[in-house]
């Protein structure tokens, strides 16, 4: 018996999926080589192929702008990461006690995530905001000497960043773990409490290495929020003050917008992609290529 | 009864009969404080009166503007006429024909005999094409000086700077602000560059833009304007607002003493009522060397290919210089006009010591006409940094700014 040509399996979904492989292999894949071709350009205003070399990548590294940028993103970064995660998990673990009202709890700890960055960074600028914010209140009520000013002291703005970054992203979290938890079989639980294990073990030694896929998902949820972050800063500081809160994302816009250059847009672009890459291929060969082995 | 409905008929067909020729045109422009937005509510007027409609598209924020403009220009989605610095911001755009040379109406209209400085068409001029129409002048080089908030402090009016700075001491003592300054790169930058301007001799500030020469930057007259520039830092230290409106607020309402800003402020002090020589002064070049620079707005034509909208395009291109439209735009503006020849006697006092000094001929080109986007943006960042951290010496920004001079093209 004759086989069928591989090429005619699944005929229809193949056909499917052609508008889908176009797009990605022009709009992302050509996309990227072309932002790191023209990275290696004199590019202003407009896209021109005026070879420099390395001359933007030598400007983008000695620009302090940019440092402080890749050190704000790496602070905020590691800080929210390892923060959304613990509140996440308390805040479910929380719920999972089968408390009353639980539905309004849930709807009050996720409402915060159907707003837009751009609300979330208004509404905490003004609640950081020493004139008619916490640090009034607080002086209002007694302690005069209260000072609670983050978003108006350089070394410590991002983290007034961060309160707002963990406010929005804390709801979601919580959720897609009280989802895991949900899903753990209760006899795993039963079983558990005849071996009289408390709960806080059962949770950590249990429970959590069962959510694995959970936790693989809220991880790229995070860590491609974390990354992207442009618009919080944008309506919370603006950069400021000076530029202690200027992210790499805001640099490249700014760059190839306010500036008109291009070219060291398209680099402070590629060095971010590349990041990015030095995380996600190790993670990625280790996650999917072991199974092969194994 | 029957008189008014024979004349709501009348009208009803004039407005079909006009409707017929008229033709939307999309203007964008960032003029959306109260004044600006009062200014450009004039244009809109004159150019509906044409039989046209002005379908206005402001967006807030020079920068953000720019960008918006510049990729739906890129991006082939154009508008009908853009608002723009003139200077070097539109040179790629001109080069790549994104925009429409305007020589024709420009002759047709006799702009090069009636706009004054004639570096202003200049500015609009690449290879002996005219791409833009200039609207006004605007100079950065003003302080702004709240009468109520020195009398309030028991001492007179500064008449320059170096009294200003004297006075900061006691100002703050009578728990007023001494500088309000928007928490912005490009106010302060553009403070810096007022000082630069007029606080040490002009050729300095040719020989560091024009020329861009590193070693007058790095020099010791520079080294003064640095020095003033942590001045201003001190004065302007518990300055929170961003927005420069809002800080020109600070002023008419005599929280804060003064306000260095360019004569776009006029205009604010103008809607909240107040009255020159009264209320508040004006210092041209800071009260020590009266010089104004002369940049200011103006408006592109990208190329287009609807016939009607071309047409369209032209209509309000040949209006922007009009004498009446530019007498109506600038008082409501606070800048001055593009042309010398029209009566501006009903202008304040301000705006008579600007035209006068336009008159003698006392005045520099703008940064923007000088150096690059890119070269400015980079000044900005410096500038939002030294202002922000107090920490950081004049000596280590200029160190900054010399190496910023030396790769500036």
């Amino acid at each position: 018996m004759k086989r069928p040509n591989q090429l005619f399996r699944n005929l229809s979904a193949k056909i499917a999926a052609i508008p889908m492989i176009v797009t990605g292999l022009f709009v992302f894949v050509g996309g990227t080589v072309w932002t790191v071709v023209y990275s290696f350009t004199k590019s202003g205003l407009l896209p021109r192929l005026k070879w420099v070399g390395l001359d933007q990548y030598e400007r983008l590294w000695s620009t302090k702008r940019w440092l402080v940028s890749i050190e704000n993103l790496a602070i905020y970064g590691i800080s929210m990461l390892v923060l959304v995660f613990v509140i996440g998990f308390i805040l479910a673990t929380l719920i999972d006690q089968k408390v009353r009202f639980e539905n309004a709890f849930r709807t009050i700890i996720l409402y915060p995530f159907a707003l837009s960055f751009v609300v979330t960074g208004l509404v905490w600028q003004w609640i950081l905001n020493p004139e008619f914010g916490i640090q009034s209140i607080v002086r209002d009520l007694g302690w005069k000497s209260f000072t609670f000013d983050p978003l108006y002291t350089p070394e410590i703005a991002i983290y007034g960043v961060l309160i707002a970054g963990l406010w929005q992203g804390s709801g979601l979290v919580m959720v897609l773990m009280l989802a895991g938890l949900r899903g753990i079989d209760q006899d795993i639980w039963k079983a558990a409490r005849v071996d009289g294990i408390p709960a806080w073990k059962t949770y950590l030694f249990i429970v959590i290495p069962m959510m694995r896929p959970v936790f693989i998902t809220t991880l790229v949820l995070v860590v491609s929020g974390i990354v992207k972050l442009y618009d919080l800063i944008v309506a919370q500081t603006g950069g400021g003050p000076g530029i202690a809160t200027e992210v790499p994302a805001k640099y490249v816009y700014d760059m190839m917008f306010a500036a008109s250059n291009l070219g060291q847009g398209f680099a402070a672009s590629t060095m971010m992609l590349v990041t990015v890459a030095l995380i996600v291929i190790p993670w990625a060969m280790l996650e999917f290529g072991g199974k092969k082995n194994g | 009864m029957k008189t008014i409905y024979k004349l709501l008929v009348v009208v009803t067909l004039i407005c079909a009969v006009t409707a017929a020729f008229a033709e939307d045109l999309e203007v964008m422009h960032w003029w959306t404080s109260g004044g600006e937005a009062a200014a450009v509510a004039e244009f809109a007027k004159a150019f509906d009166a044409t039989g046209n409609h002005w379908v206005d598209a402001a967006i807030v924020g020079g920068e953000a503007a720019r960008a918006v403009m510049v990729s739906r220009i890129t991006g082939g989605d154009p508008m009908g006429a853009f608002q723009f610095n003139h200077g070097r911001q539109a040179e790629e755009l001109i080069q790549a024909g994104l925009l429409r040379d305007i020589t024709d109406i420009a002759e047709a209209q006799g702009w090069k005999d009636i706009v004054n400085p004639p570096t202003l068409l200049d500015a609009c001029t690449v290879d002996g094409r005219i791409y833009c129409a200039p609207v006004n002048i605007h100079s950065w080089q003003w302080l702004w000086l709240s009468h109520k908030a020195f009398e309030d402090a028991g001492l007179p009016v500064p008449t320059n700077w170096d009294e200003f700075v004297a006075a900061a001491p006691a100002l703050e003592a009578a728990g007023k602000l001494p500088l309000a300054m928007g928490q912005q790169g490009w106010q302060q930058s553009g403070a810096f560059n007022v000082m630069m301007a007029t606080l040490v001799p002009q050729e300095i500030y040719l020989a560091v833009y024009k020329d861009k020469n590193p070693e007058v930057a790095g020099g010791e007259e520079v080294a003064k304007v640095f020095k003033a520039a942590a001045d201003a830092r001190a004065m302007s230290a518990k300055s929170t607002v961003q927005n420069w409106n809002d800080a020109t607020n600070l002023v008419i309402t005599a929280q804060a003493g003064g306000q260095i800003m360019g004569d776009w402020a006029q205009g604010e002090f103008a809607v909240a009522g107040q009255v020159a020589g009264t209320d508040y002064s004006c210092l041209p070049g800071l009260g020590v060397t009266e010089m104004l620079d002369t940049g200011g707005d103006a408006f592109y034509f990208p190329v287009l290919k609807d016939e009607a909208q071309i047409a369209a395009q032209g209509e309000l291109a040949a209006l922007l210089l009009k004498p009446e439209v530019q007498v109506a735009f600038n008082l409501k503006k606070g800048s001055l006009p593009v042309r010398g020849d029209i009566d501006m006697s009903t202008a304040n006092a301000c705006m008579q010591k600007g035209l006068a000094l336009l008159a003698e001929g006392k005045i520099l080109p703008s940064t923007g006409q000088l150096i690059t986007p890119d070269t400015s943006n980079q000044i900005n960042t410096l500038f939002a940094e030294f202002f922000a951290d107090p920490s950081m010496t004049p000596e280590d920004a200029q160190k900054q700014f010399v190496s910023i001079i030396e790769t500036a093209e």
